[in-house]
């Protein structure tokens, strides 16, 4: 059997959680994203649900797996609702396994939006994580409710009118132990968060923004570096939300630039050299968080952050 | 076993509490459950019981309150429960994967009219608009019919040579909602019958599979062949079921169908659910005038028990069809079934009469003019409105 170094255990290709032979694009945020969620584990196999979506592409066709854990293919707005039945029976039988819901933006902010609502409202024990791409993947670049405005999709041919959504906003409306929003450009950070969500009970939301260079119209190579820009830029904030009343940000804008980001990925094409209505996003999204931080900033008691 | 007067939504939410409870020593039960008239009291029961190993969890919606079962099937639980009308057409995406999946969860339908129009009388267009679905389909016409179809639908359904979901239909409140005196089971006679549920499939971290994800043409046509192998084998498997049945129970349940003095009768009439007894009755007093009548109770409509429909229609010169339920531009789908049937009986003449559509009572006195009217036929026609508020 073929073994390589991940940290310092020599793990068999067979036992990550993501395995190769996946059918993820080159540059795909979810590579990156699902090797991170399995050494956040350390060793530790979730239950996986995923609905229709990019995500369960990456298992390949039956009966090979992509995914080194049990994993449960959903309809696409029935990732919360399988997962509630798997963790009601998983805690009846005192398993200790974390069940993960794996889902797109598709199939959070949108179809799945009344279905995650319910089990957030039940504080059903599951982690979900959202990569959000802020496209339908899958079906070949349709807008979704996440998609910014001004992006080019099949279905937004002149650039998307609407902002997007503040999914953060609704979920911290559930009151949640613990909501997230993680970047692949930031190690440590995610890894910490993915244990943070691990060593909390209840329902938790982790929002991944997930570079999709087939959708993005962008360079494989350059999905991390956009998803750095993003970040620096103030365009994806990096914060917590503890109960859905405590805010903490972990890392503020260095004042980047945004026009290179938008430069970068031809879904921007229809906005091309005028960044103005990201920048206005921007402003109003950190006047909101930087509002919400200083009214209900979290705690000592919500930990390292 | 306590005789009690019970509802037929009480005798439902009773047996499939104590089928929850008895799977306690293997991984439990789990339901999703979801309001709407008329079934909205068995979820109400069920949320009352008081499980010793099983939850269940009010959901916002059919399709996760059967998402919900599926979860809890996929982790290898016994899992049910309970729809009607719009929860079904609500729910319609999960039916069909918990089919595909291979999960033998249990659904009540108490069957209603769809809307809208709102209507909430009974026709059983909800669960036959499942039929296509990789589900059993039983009808039952009493309150004592609908208990011992759900545990016997349980233990076919988790029976390995099956392994398929089962619907169990009841007429809306004629009989969710009015009382008769039934045979409500003991929880050790429960747990007698009832194996406990291993979902041989299950997700399990021993061995880590995706389960439902990509399948190429070849795996599908497999994955469809084995569903209706499967479904070949429910009549002996049933037949099994109920012999075990009537061991513990001390009585013997109807199986696919119920055929009542069809052996020398020339006309045949086929109903199911309440009209079934109703036609009882007729076909009693029309025999008593020396008229050769007979019955047959259509039971089990998944998988059809075309075999067993031929033998019980007999020598008949006459096959009426009663259907409460209307696929539009065709006519009744109990009627499309047995005419796909009755190929092999090219000398029969099959007459296809809507009635009690929506809800309207169906009346001895309305069975009486529709067999006078399929006695007077020498050739059948298209499927006949039999307007009960005409
Ligand atoms: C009920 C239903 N409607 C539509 C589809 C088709 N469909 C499959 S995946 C998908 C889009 C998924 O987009 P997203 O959730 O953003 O994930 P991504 O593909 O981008 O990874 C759609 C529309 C479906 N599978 N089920
Ligand atoms: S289309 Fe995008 S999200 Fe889907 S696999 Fe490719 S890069 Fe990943």
């Amino acid at each position: 059997m073929t073994t390589t170094a991940q940290g310092n255990q020599e793990t068999a290709y067979c036992d990550y959680l993501l395995r190769p032979g996946n059918t993820n694009c080159a540059g795909c945020g979810m590579s990156i994203a699902l090797q991170w969620v399995d050494q956040a584990l350390e060793g530790e196999k979730p239950t996986l649900v995923i609905p229709a979506c990019c995500g369960i592409v990456t298992a390949g066709a039956f009966p090979t797996s992509a995914y080194g854990a049990p994993t449960a293919a959903a309809t696409f707005a029935s990732s919360p609702a399988l997962a509630t039945g798997i963790s009601t029976i998983a805690a009846l039988n005192e398993e200790t396994q974390p069940v993960i819901c794996w889902a797109g933006d598709g199939g959070t902010y949108d179809i799945g939006l009344a279905t995650i609502s319910a089990a957030a409202e039940r504080n059903e024990n599951m982690i979900y994580i959202c990569y959000d791409n802020e496209i339908y993947g899958n079906t070949g670049g349709q807008r979704s409710s996440a998609t910014p405005a001004g992006v080019v999709t099949s279905t937004t041919t002149s650039g998307k009118g609407e902002r997007k959504k503040d999914i953060m906003a609704i979920m911290a409306g559930h009151h949640i132990p613990y909501a997230a929003t993680l970047s692949v450009a930031h190690r440590d950070d995610f890894i910490r968060k993915i244990k943070r969500a691990r060593a909390t009970k209840g329902f938790r939301f982790l929002l991944i923004l997930s570079p999709c260079p087939t959708g993005w119209k962008s360079e494989p190579e350059d999905s991390t570096e956009l998803i750095s820009m993003a970040v620096r830029s103030g365009l994806f904030p990096l914060y917590e939300i503890f109960d859905g009343v405590r805010y903490c940000i972990n890392k503020r804008p260095d004042g980047l630039a945004i026009d290179e980001y938008i430069n970068r990925q031809r879904r921007y094409r229809a906005v091309a050299g005028d960044p103005t209505s990201l920048q206005a996003f921007i402003k109003d999204q950190w006047h909101h968080l930087e509002g919400m931080v200083k009214a209900f900033p979290a705690t000592d008691e919500d930990g390292d952050r | 076993m306590a005789r009690e007067l019970v509802t037929g939504n009480h005798a439902a939410g009773h047996t499939l509490a104590l089928a929850g409870e008895a799977n306690s020593a293997a991984r439990g039960c789990c339901a999703g459950a979801y309001p709407i008239t008329p079934q909205t009291e068995i979820i109400e029961y069920l949320r009352r019981f008081d499980f010793t190993k099983g939850r269940v969890v009010p959901v916002e919606s059919e399709h996760s309150a059967m998402g919900v079962c599926i979860g809890a099937s996929l982790a290898g639980a016994r899992s049910f429960t309970a729809s009607s009308s719009n929860g079904i057409a609500y729910m319609v995406e999960n039916i069909f994967a918990a089919g595909f999946y291979r999960l033998p969860i249990v659904m009540i339908a108490v069957n209603r009219t769809l809307g809208p129009p709102w209507n909430i009388w009974v026709d059983q267009g909800d669960s036959l608009m499942v039929r296509d679905a990789p589900w059993l389909q039983f009808y039952c016409d009493s309150h004592q019919d609908l208990v011992d179809t759900i545990l016997l639908s349980f233990r076919v359904a988790e029976d390995s040579r099956i392994m398929l979901p089962t619907i169990v239909a009841m007429d809306g409140f004629v009989t969710s909602h009015t009382q008769m005196v039934v045979d409500l089971p003991e929880q050790e006679q429960v747990s007698a019958f009832l194996p406990v549920c291993n979902v041989g499939h299950r997700l399990q971290h021993e061995r880590p599979t995706t389960i439902g994800g990509l399948t190429w043409p070849r795996e599908t046509e497999h994955h469809r062949i084995e569903i209706q192998k499967s479904m070949e084998r429910v009549p002996e498997v049933l037949t099994e079921a109920i012999d075990t049945f009537e061991k513990i129970f001390g009585r013997r349940p109807a199986g696919v169908l119920a055929a009542t003095q069809t052996e020398d009768a020339d006309t045949v009439i086929i109903a199911c659910n309440t009209i079934a007894r109703t036609l009882g009755n007729v076909v009693k007093a029309r025999r008593k005038n020396n008229e050769r009548i007979g019955m047959v109770r259509a039971k089990m409509f998944r998988p059809f028990p075309r075999a067993e429909l031929i033998s019980a229609i007999g020598s008949a010169k006459r096959v009426g069809v009663l259907d409460r339920n209307h696929s539009p531009g065709s006519g009744g789908i109990f009627w499309q079934e047995i005419a796909a049937t009755l190929r092999q009986c090219p000398d029969v003449l099959l007459q296809n009469y809507l009635v009690g559509l929506g809800g309207g009572d169906v009346t001895p006195e309305i069975i009486d003019s529709i067999i006078d009217d399929l006695n007077g036929r020498t050739e059948s026609v298209e499927p006949i409105w039999k307007e009960i508020a005409a």
